[in-house]
């Protein structure tokens, strides 16, 4: 694999981080807390996926937009049922308790679904398999291009919601002053519900092409909770765009990372996290900045 | 008629106790200025009233309708507003997305972003910019302006001029008396006691959380509002002091 | 707000008031635990190896949970990563008895080792917040545990058995064990116990609370973070190396493994978070939880997400409060006020 190719395969891996950030970035952004079930919540939707799949026979893009409207409900009912009243305890209980809700999470798969590892890709025959051969050396895969078009356009409707329409002001405004916003006559907490229904629902897109990229299983959630948070930091808190480039920057580093050893694909995505961390962009951007 | 009504309302920020039963009843179009010295209570009594700040007892009612224990924005829906102390304008929205946030949920009226601009003419070039990039008065023209936008049936606001250039005062004043003169209902907290009576048609002193002094402006002087202000009985007294100081005597012992 | 009920008081007539940091109660209390601790070193002569090696895991368990609290609890740090140096402790007492050390001084030297590294990855991590925080340790102990992976000479991805144990008889293995892990747990606490009885006890207890106002009242919050994190970095790399000397092998999968986090904010939740006292109840709790339930699988870990998930939200300061509050004495930790005036007894622990 020569290294042109290594970068264009990281751009497609890095969509799919892109995707999975975005909902990370969301939460964070309005309510700051990290929500460490969000890597469980993307396997909750791939399963999802996987079941409607494998029970109907139908298209898991067509199975995925039934599932969209149930991921919505899990995000709205997450924020109502523990996150709001974790929000009330202070920094370190919604971290306590999401972290709590991704054990659960993990093992409730692993009870319902047997811990064997699934896969999607055979569900939607040549996209997964076929390519353009451009040489010998580079070929982009039609799924890489799906990936990259869908990780775009949801990241660009999120930006675009937030920035230009009536809701996304609400969010931005709850996001900077919750107690002023009460005052303005927004209800924060319906606010925070729908930017978690949101968030829950870009996992199990996310969750959705994880499954048809490649395979997951029950245990699978921890993981993708790390590649998201290293696409975050790595393209710096508090903007949508830095999140997508962050995902391409991981996706890009472990592809190259694999082209000197396989083992070392996910070792070089998590140094170039590192690394991040002590640049001092991040630390300037880092400390409560909310989504301008 | 009577729009605000609040009886014997108190309020507490965990032990101390900075409200301390007050009652006040307010007729629409009646403006009444609160003055105090800080930490009388002043802040507190308006935050209670918006629903910011919990209850801890007492009623608050609006238009006869009891709203004690109802949330904040929903209060905003039946037409109450808060211009909060320090403006908290939402920093990283512009002046106009401030306007517009607030436009959305509160009730349908006369006020819309076009008539908040023509009230406050000093926000017409800047409405694109920042929050946080326009000046003190601005900023207060602004959070007032977005209290305007959910059309209030009673506008409360803290602290008018803490804080800002005397020519931004004048311009703040002078689109609120304006404002006042329209028929306006509004409870004001002001430091300035000049402006304050100027403005007003009641005036209330508080102090440690209690009313001290409330009367219609024309009957009062401001000697009687000063007197009361710093907790003096008589007009006449001696110099006033502030609070009572107990000396406290205590041995630290060492671990 | 002590002072409050003096202050209402006419001024000729002022109340004594005293602070004191124990009562002759709470001094026989220390006094007495002290001893317990003293005399559970004889617990090998009296007992068999199955207890002994039983109360060995539940006090690498106290460990773990003192640690994390002490993180938590105290520095406001949530980690999810204190496993890098669970792992840590325990692949650095393999490579010195690869290097010749003997055993039981290599698990001494691999504690000191892994504080080392906290002191290192507290340099990276100790700027970031919350989350962020949490995220980051653990992606420290993903990519150590990778890089375990990639070293044949430590086993690779299959794992390494500790040598040189061989030579003991198992009775006196499991003897030392029991002594060397009795001996960390109270040098942890022991250190934990003068953190808060100092000074620093009072501003630990402070960031505790509210950092930021903590930091605007000039406590110095940055050095006391870091030493917070320098000895749980001790602590988990010597209950990694205690583990590693309890069940002989270890896999990188496992040592690195997140579950370690899963059991460390279990038992601290349920035992009281910021308390002295609940982190040991709470491995008291996990401990027969664990013989109790471990055989269930995964029905068992839901139940100790969920427990952990409402304890976060409804009892935040765990199951030792509870108990506390109907207790007659207390350790010496607090502060405590009294004046002339017994019903106006007062204390802040």
């Amino acid at each position: 694999m020569n290294i042109v190719n290594a970068i264009v395969q990281g751009i497609f891996l890095g969509s799919l981080y892109a995707l999975l950030a975005c909902g990370l970035s969301l939460i964070f952004g309005v309510m700051r807390i990290i929500n460490l079930a969000h890597g469980d919540l993307a396997i909750l939707g791939a399963f999802l996926v996987w079941v409607v799949t494998d029970k109907t026979g139908i298209s898991p893009f067509i199975a995925l937009l039934l599932v969209l409207p149930v991921m919505l409900a899990v995000g709205y009912a997450l924020q109502r049922t523990v996150l709001a009243r974790s929000l009330r305890g202070g920094p370190l209980v919604p971290l306590l308790t999401t972290f709590g809700l991704s054990i659960v999470l993990q093992n409730g798969f692993l009870q319902v679904f047997s811990p064997d590892v699934h896969s999607l890709g055979s569900n939607v025959g040549t996209l997964s398999t076929g390519s353009w051969k451009l040489t010998s050396d580079l070929s982009i895969p039609y799924l890489g291009v799906v990936l990259l078009v869908v990780s775009v356009a949801v990241l660009g409707g999120l930006h675009y919601t937030l920035r230009a329409t009536a809701f996304g002001r609400e969010m931005r405004a709850t996001a900077q002053d919750p107690d002023t916003a009460g005052l303005v006559g927004i209800p924060a907490s319906a606010i925070y519900a729908r930017a978690v229904a949101i968030a829950v629902a870009t996992a199990g897109i996310a969750g959705a092409f994880l499954a048809i990229r490649s395979s997951f299983g029950p245990a699978s959630g921890p993981a993708q909770l790390i590649f998201a948070f290293e696409a975050v930091i790595i393209g710096g808190l508090g903007s949508l765009w830095g999140t997508l480039v962050g995902g391409i920057v991981l996706g890009v580093a472990q592809t190259i990372g694999a082209t000197i050893d396989p083992q070392y694909s996910i070792l070089t995505g998590h140094l170039v996290f590192l690394l991040a961390l002590v640049v001092p962009r991040v630390k300037a951007t880092a400390p409560r900045k909310a989504f301008a | 008629m009577t729009v605000l009504e609040v009886t014997d309302l108190h309020a507490k920020h965990g032990l101390l106790h900075a409200v301390r039963g007050i009652s006040l009843a307010l007729a629409e179009g009646e403006t009444l200025a609160l003055v105090g010295a800080n930490g009388s209570g002043k802040t507190t009594l308006l935050r209670t009233i918006a629903g910011a700040h919990p209850a801890e007892k007492g009623r608050v009612r609006l238009d006869g309708v009891d709203i004690t224990s109802v949330p904040a924005h929903h209060r905003v829906r039946r037409g109450l507003a808060l211009v909060p102390e320090g403006r908290r304008l939402f920093p990283e929205l512009t002046v106009l997305e401030n306007l517009q946030v607030a436009g959305r949920r509160g009730r349908r009226g006369e006020w819309t972003i076009d008539t908040v601009l023509d009230a406050f003419p000093v926000l017409r070039p800047i409405t694109r910019k920042q929050a946080s990039q326009i000046s003190g008065g601005q900023q207060q023209a602004a959070a007032i302006a977005r209290a305007l936008m959910t059309n209030p049936r009673v506008l409360l606001i803290d602290e008018v001029s803490l804080g800002l250039a005397p020519v931004a005062v004048d311009a703040v004043y002078e689109s609120l008396t304006r404002l006042l003169g329209s028929g306006a209902t509004v409870v004001l907290v002001e430091q300035d006691l000049e402006r304050a009576l100027s403005v007003s048609q009641r005036v209330m002193c508080v102090l440690e959380g209690h009313v001290a002094l409330a009367a219609a402006t024309p009957d009062i002087t401001r000697d009687q509002v000063t007197a009361a202000y710093f907790g003096v009985r008589s007009a006449t007294a001696p110099a006033p002091t502030a609070g009572t100081a107990t000396s406290l005597h205590a041995e630290i012992g060492t671990p | 707000m002590t002072t409050a009920p003096a202050a209402t008081r006419p001024a000729g007539n002022p109340t004594q008031l005293r602070i004191t940091r124990s009562t002759s109660a709470s001094r026989i209390t220390s006094g007495v635990l002290l001893a317990v601790g003293v005399g559970l070193f004889a617990v090998p002569t009296l007992f068999g190896t199955n207890a002994v090696v039983q109360l060995t895991s539940l006090f690498i368990y106290m460990i773990l949970a003192v640690m994390w609290n002490a993180l938590a609890g105290y520095g406001g740090m949530v980690s999810v990563g204190q496993q890098a140096f669970i792992g840590f402790g325990a692949y650095a007492t393999i490579w010195l008895t690869q290097h010749g050390v003997s055993p039981f001084p290599a698990m001494v030297l691999a504690a000191v080792s892994a504080a080392v590294l906290a002191a290192l990855v507290a340099l990276l991590v100790l700027q970031l917040k919350g989350g962020q925080l949490a995220v980051g340790t653990w992606v420290i102990a993903e990519a150590l545990g990778l890089l375990i992976v990639l070293d044949t000479g430590l086993g690779g991805g299959t794992g390494i058995s500790l040598q040189g144990l061989n030579s003991y008889t198992p009775e006196l293995r499991h003897a030392y064990i029991y002594w060397l892990t009795l001996t960390f747990l109270l040098a942890i606490l022991g250190a934990l116990f003068l953190l808060l009885r100092l000074k620093t006890g009072a501003a630990l207890q402070a960031i505790r609370d509210d950092e930021e106002a903590a930091a605007s009242l000039g406590v110095r919050v940055r050095p006391l973070k870091f030493g917070i994190f320098v000895l749980a970095g001790f602590g988990c790399g010597a209950a990694g190396a205690l583990i590693l000397a309890n069940t002989l092998f270890i896999q990188p999968q496992s040592i690195f493994g997140v579950q370690y986090s899963a059991y460390m904010i279990f038992m601290v939740l349920v035992g009281g978070l910021g308390t002295f006292e609940g982190p040991i109840l709470g491995a008291i709790i996990f401990f027969v939880a664990q013989q109790q339930f471990a055989d269930q699988g995964a029905w068992y870990l839901i139940g100790l997400g969920a427990v952990a998930v409402l304890f976060a939200l409804f009892l935040p300061r765990g199951l030792w409060t509870v108990v506390s509050d109907r207790l007659p004495v207390q350790l010496p930790l607090g502060y405590r006020l009294s004046t002339s005036h017994p019903s106006m007894k007062e204390q802040h622990g």
